[in-house]
């Protein structure tokens, strides 16, 4: 079989879509569960609390400072001895989601930060509540800055993804491995996880594009501007 | 200067020796102050002496470490949980304007008496066109913050605070940000709505302006009053050693 045609075969081979599907579900679950944690990290250092500010500097030292890697092996074969059992796919989800989180909570302040100490003091002279000002004032300003570079971690995440075939689950990267160790042919099976991978990035940039254009508003003024225009020219045939 | 100069003066705002310290350094140390209603008070004084602070008391921004201020006769205190009810009364204008850069102007004008005050959006809309036209920028209505001059925002700004209907307004520094041209455009709204009868407190460099339609000029140095005294008092008569001088620093660079 020419090279080629092994390729597409491979593409649109059932384990292979398997494979893309496994690594887009552990990207997006874990992506998810990186954000709640993310988020709850930020809410707490915002609350700041003395107390709970150890444990999460305890966390982003540990996180931050060990392999990928080595925290995916960690979860799988040292939580068991303390009866922790996960599996496979389970223990790479904790271990990249906790990952991303230490992450995403550093994106999620610089968000908050991003929102001038001004703003709130305005929203509160305005007789606002706490909550109001960060439900209307805050919120909706940080998530312009959070947003994209959250767009970012997704693709990194799919990156990183991959790292989980150490503890066996049937992703992309390992599906590949095991299809070029059977046949030895690993330009085609690992070209074909090579399209995969570019196809899903390739997709989402596109969408990232589009989130970081709403993100600065763009979508709102375009319409607004879309509007006056036909206005305009609406008094114009009424003129006539 | 209002027209109005009726003998019954009532006062909005009572101030009883408030002292307020950030960390170690003292920044009000022991004023008392009244303002009183339909006039307009104009604080001056060098940078640090306190006049931002002061107002600031005024709306709960800050909380005072000892003294006592009255709002239309009752006490109240920034620790309360209600302070913001006090806020619903008593406007503010910032030096950098403070638009929700996230909003247009007529947004960010409904913003507060749509979510605090619970007044349906249409009604908000049309009272926030209105104010629109007052401030003298009905036609900006749709403009993100950063499409604006900032003689444009703080109109926006001026227009945003009334329209949550307040019986006083505090100007903290309204000019201090913006490019001389503008300056004039952002002061004509003040001085309007001061003669209108909008109870303010403008804490300005601006003199020429205190004397057009400043009642009381108050002039501060390191966080006390070195003068208290109606504007013509204040221009003509005899005033301190310290405020001549600073006069004459802003007069004449």
């Amino acid at each position: 079989m020419d090279a080629l045609s092994l390729i597409i075969d491979y593409v649109f081979s059932e384990t292979f879509f398997r494979g893309a599907q496994m690594t887009l579900l552990l990207t997006i679950v874990s992506l998810f569960f990186g954000i709640v944690v993310g988020l709850i990290i930020a809410i707490i250092q915002e609350m700041q609390v003395k107390a709970l500010d150890y444990v999460i500097i305890v966390y982003l030292w540990f996180f931050r400072g060990t392999p990928v890697l080595f925290q995916i092996i960690f979860v799988y074969n040292v939580l068991p001895s303390f009866g922790i059992n996960l599996s496979s796919f389970a223990s790479g989800v904790v271990a990249l989601s906790l990952n991303e989180g230490a992450y995403i909570a550093e994106i999620m302040r610089a968000g908050l930060q991003s929102v001038g100490k001004g703003q709130r003091t305005a929203a509160t002279a305005l007789a606002m509540k706490e909550w109001q000002v960060m439900r209307y004032v805050i919120l909706p300003q940080a998530l312009r800055v959070i947003i994209p570079p959250i767009g970012n971690q997704f693709i990194g995440m799919l990156k990183l993804s991959a790292l989980v075939s150490v503890v066996a689950v049937q992703e992309l990267l390992l599906v590949a491995n095991q299809a070029a160790s059977s046949n030895f042919r690993y330009l085609e099976a690992l070209t074909a996880a090579g399209i995969y991978y570019l196809f899903f990035t390739t997709v989402f940039m596109y969408i990232q594009r589009h989130i970081e254009f709403w993100a600065v508003g763009g979508r709102r003024r375009a319409k607004r501007d879309k509007e006056s225009v036909l206005l305009v020219a609406s008094e114009r045939t009424e003129v006539r | 200067m209002s027209p109005d100069t009726s003998p019954s003066e009532k006062s909005i705002i009572e101030a009883f020796d408030i002292r307020k310290s950030f960390g170690s350094l003292e920044v009000l140390k022991g004023i008392s102050l009244n303002v009183d209603e339909r006039r307009t008070m104009v604080i001056a004084g060098p940078s640090g002496s306190g006049k931002s602070t002061l107002i600031r008391c005024f709306n709960l921004l800050e909380t005072i470490n000892s003294g006592t201020i009255l709002f239309e006769g009752r006490p109240i205190s920034g620790t309360d949980k209600n302070a913001w009810k006090t806020r619903l009364e008593i406007g503010m204008v910032f030096q950098n304007f403070e638009l929700f850069g996230h909003l247009t102007a007529l947004e960010n004008i409904i913003l507060a008496p749509t979510v605090v005050k619970g007044i349906n959006r249409d009604q908000a809309t049309d009272l926030a066109m209105e104010l629109l036209k007052k401030v003298r920028i009905p036609e900006k209505a749709s403009a993100f913050p950063d499409e604006l001059s900032g003689g444009q925002q703080q109109r926006v700004a001026i227009a945003r605070s009334l329209a949550m209907e307040p019986k006083l307004m505090l100007y903290d520094e309204p000019t201090s940000a913006l490019d001389p041209e503008m300056i004039k455009e952002v002061l004509d709204v003040i001085q309007q709505l001061s003669q209108e009868g909008m109870t303010s407190v403008v804490v300005t460099h601006e003199m020429g302006f205190a004397r057009k339609v400043a009642d009381r000029i108050v002039f501060m140095d390191h966080g006390q009053i070195v003068e208290n005294a109606s504007t013509d008092q204040f221009f003509d008569g005899e005033v301190s050693d310290r405020a001549k001088q600073f006069l004459e620093q802003i007069l004449t660079h």
